[in-house]
């Protein structure tokens, strides 16, 4: 499936010379020195990505990273100096003023940092705002906006105007007057940056909540990284208005590109994020189920530890033998399948660390991660404390 | 050796001589057009007098009373404004106060359809706003009488060089007024109404002048209130109104008289400025009615 929305080597400059100062851009540029020598700021220099249908792409970095500049270029609200925008195959930086105008009246809608509602209409018109500009009739817009109202959780405020709502409904109202224009996707900047805190953690819920619903092509901008991590399908992080790693939160997480990207992620809750595919291991310690005790007390002997698992011809996972019952058995002529200890705590591989830490606590044995009942590896509990660590 | 020191006496720069022949050219070619004018204005002269005459006096403190409390919602304030209007009647000088007010409305209306154009024109296009700064400048620089002697070379002496006078000298403010508000708009709306998509004259009529709105009537108070305070001066070419019985005092040296006048000037003043300045805090979304 080609990609919805393609960034290609896209660069802004800020000026009346933009194109000739990015001739003399080199890979690495001071934008200090550049805004001194040439009076031009460099807003985003030769960013690539692209973002997939229905997928979450969030941006992030400090403020003056750019990251702002850089999704003004998805609508041409900023036209890049350089480089191309496809949308749906399309390069929209050759659109005409009437095509651009079509696109963002249809297909790309914008939630803004500071809500940008129009103090002099109430709820229901602001939402119904781009509804009437694309020449909609007044009762079609309002039926629509009340849909939107309600979906969004405003149901009964629509004729309150705009001075009366709180920051977290005023948001509410943002997001509804994007929606209601039905865009294929959504560019959010900052948009819940300037609510406080518990309003925030709602908001973000309950946009992964209609995300479900509504499978919009979202492009969010943030610098929280919490906040990046929770909705993000995929993160881009920028510095000094480049483009320094691309990828899902967990790939992030287990190799940053670089060590800014290391120093951006730190303080992060990793265990929201870092699945147990990430921290397991394979056991050093394997035996077959038809394998005898002996095999088991020697595996334990060279690896230096006191249980193994077992897994079957299939390489479907058993269960563990440990090395007393090993020993006992061995005494007794018992097969391995008599001593076999079953009530080993077996997770998804996508099963996140936050998860796992609770379980880890009931069970003195490391836990085992399966898929369809194949052992693709354990997590011990050091292993465990060395991911929160 | 002198001419080192001292400005040098020999050289010079006349324009004055070119300006009055430019003028007396002008005013003799286009005497028609003038006449046009003179009529144009005339008429609605004394449209905005018959109106004010046709009102019973007690209608029209009655009128000024309820716009004053629309305005400031203040029972005591809408009463004194009554009571002012009922003063200058009073004084004697109801019907002078009639031709000053008629003054004052028709320049400030033509002010107004020329005023509010021009400003979100200026405030759309930058070069027609370089170039009108240095003019708008010039024009509220310029000492007001100054303006009185081209009024008299195109249309004689009376009302309408008033109008005139008073036009050019009352325009500065809701020209420029306009202009800064509709530039000076929140920017991030103006950016989601883009991104939404609207065309300019889309932009312009549904996010921009709602928002300039406050600061646009602040010009029309400003506007106002230089008329009222011109239309003072211009009683010089003739206008009939309260700034006559100013002028007359002043020639006779009668003390009592002039205070009569001027404080009728003033009162027509306040008047004027409270219920043009209710109009901009009537709006709903007025930032400053919080205050």
């Amino acid at each position: 499936m080609p990609a919805k929305i393609e960034v290609k080597q896209v660069s802004k400059i800020f000026g009346t010379r933009g194109g000739k100062v990015l001739e003399t851009l080199g890979k690495q540029f001071d934008k200090q020195e550049v805004m001194q020598q040439t009076g031009h700021v460099v807003g985003v220099h030769d960013a690539s990505f692209s973002v997939n249908a229905g997928e979450i792409f969030v941006i992030i970095g400090l403020s003056g990273s750019g990251k702002s500049t850089l999704i003004r270029c998805l609508n041409l609200l900023h036209r890049p100096t350089a480089g191309s925008v496809e949308i749906d195959g399309e390069n929209i930086c050759d659109y005409n003023r009437d095509q651009l105008r079509e696109l963002r009246r249809k297909k790309v809608a914008m939630v803004f940092q500071n809500f940008a509602l129009l103090p002099h209409k109430n709820v229901i018109d602001n939402v119904a705002f781009g509804l009437r500009v694309r020449g909609e009739n007044r009762q079609d817009s309002r039926k629509k906006a009340l849909e939107m109202i309600e979906m969004v959780g405003l149901a009964g405020y629509e004729n309150e105007p705009i001075q009366s709502l709180s920051g977290g409904m005023k948001q509410r109202v943002g997001l509804a007057r994007a929606l209601a224009n039905d865009p294929e996707i959504l560019l959010m900047d900052e948009a819940f940056s300037a609510l406080d805190p518990i309003v925030r953690r709602d908001m973000q819920y309950e946009l992964l909540n209609l995300q479900q619903k509504l499978q919009k092509t979202i492009v969010f901008i943030t610098h929280d990284i919490q906040e990046a991590f929770k909705i993000g399908d995929r993160v881009a992080i920028m510095k000094d208005s480049k483009i320094v790693q691309v990828g899902t939160p967990e790939e992030i997480l287990t190799t940053p590109a670089n060590e800014y990207v290391e120093r951006f992620i730190t303080g992060v809750d990793k265990t929201q994020v870092l699945s147990v595919r990430s921290i397991m291991h394979l056991p050093g310690c394997l035996v077959q189920l038809r394998d005898g005790p002996k095999l088991a007390l020697q595996e334990m002997r060279l690896n230096g530890v006191s249980s193994a698992f077992v897994m079957d011809q299939a390489l479907r996972f058993k269960g563990i033998v440990n090395l007393q019952d090993t020993l006992q058995a061995i005494k007794d002529k018992q097969p391995l399948e008599s001593i076999l200890v079953h009530d080993v705590i077996e997770v998804e591989p996508a099963t996140t660390v936050s998860d796992l830490v609770p379980l880890a606590q009931k069970s003195p044995y490391p836990i085992a991660v399966t898929e369809n009942g194949r052992l693709l590896g354990i997590v011990t509990k050091s292993a465990i404390l060395g991911s929160i660590a | 050796m002198d001419g080192l020191i001292k400005f040098p006496e020999n050289w010079s720069l006349d324009i004055a001589t070119p300006i009055d022949a430019g003028i007396k050219t002008i005013s003799s070619q286009f005497a028609g057009f003038f006449d046009g004018v003179n009529a144009f204005i005339s008429f609605f002269l004394n449209l905005a007098q018959d109106i004010l005459f046709l009102i019973p006096w007690w209608a029209l403190v009655l009128i000024i009373m309820v716009g004053g409390y629309l305005a400031i919602r203040r029972i005591g304030s809408a009463i004194s404004y009554g009571a002012m209007v009922v003063i200058i009647g009073l004084f004697g000088y109801w019907d002078l106060m009639v031709y000053t007010l008629s003054i004052v409305f028709v320049s400030v209306v033509f002010a107004l359809v020329i005023g509010l154009p021009y400003g979100i024109l200026m405030a759309e296009n930058k070069k027609v706003e370089h170039f009108s700064l240095v003019i708008l400048d010039a024009m509220q620089t310029m000492p007001s009488w100054v303006y009185l002697i081209p009024a008299v070379s195109f249309f004689g002496l009376g009302r309408v060089p008033a109008v005139f006078a008073t036009l050019i000298y009352a325009l500065p403010p809701v020209v420029r007024l306009t202009s800064h508000a509709v530039l000076h708009v929140d920017q991030e709306t103006l950016e989601a109404a883009k991104a939404f998509g609207t065309t300019k004259m889309q932009a312009l009529i549904q996010v921009k002048l709602p928002q300039a709105a406050p600061t646009i009537l602040t010009g029309v108070n400003q506007t106002t209130m230089m008329a009222v305070a011109m239309v003072v001066t211009s009683s010089m070419i003739g206008a009939k109104g309260l700034g006559t019985e100013v002028l007359i005092a002043i020639n006779r040296l009668e003390v009592g008289r002039g205070f009569e006048a001027g404080l009728s000037i003033v009162f027509i003043a306040i008047v004027m400025d409270r219920l043009t300045q209710g109009l901009a805090k009537s709006l709903p979304y007025n930032q400053t009615r919080k205050a």
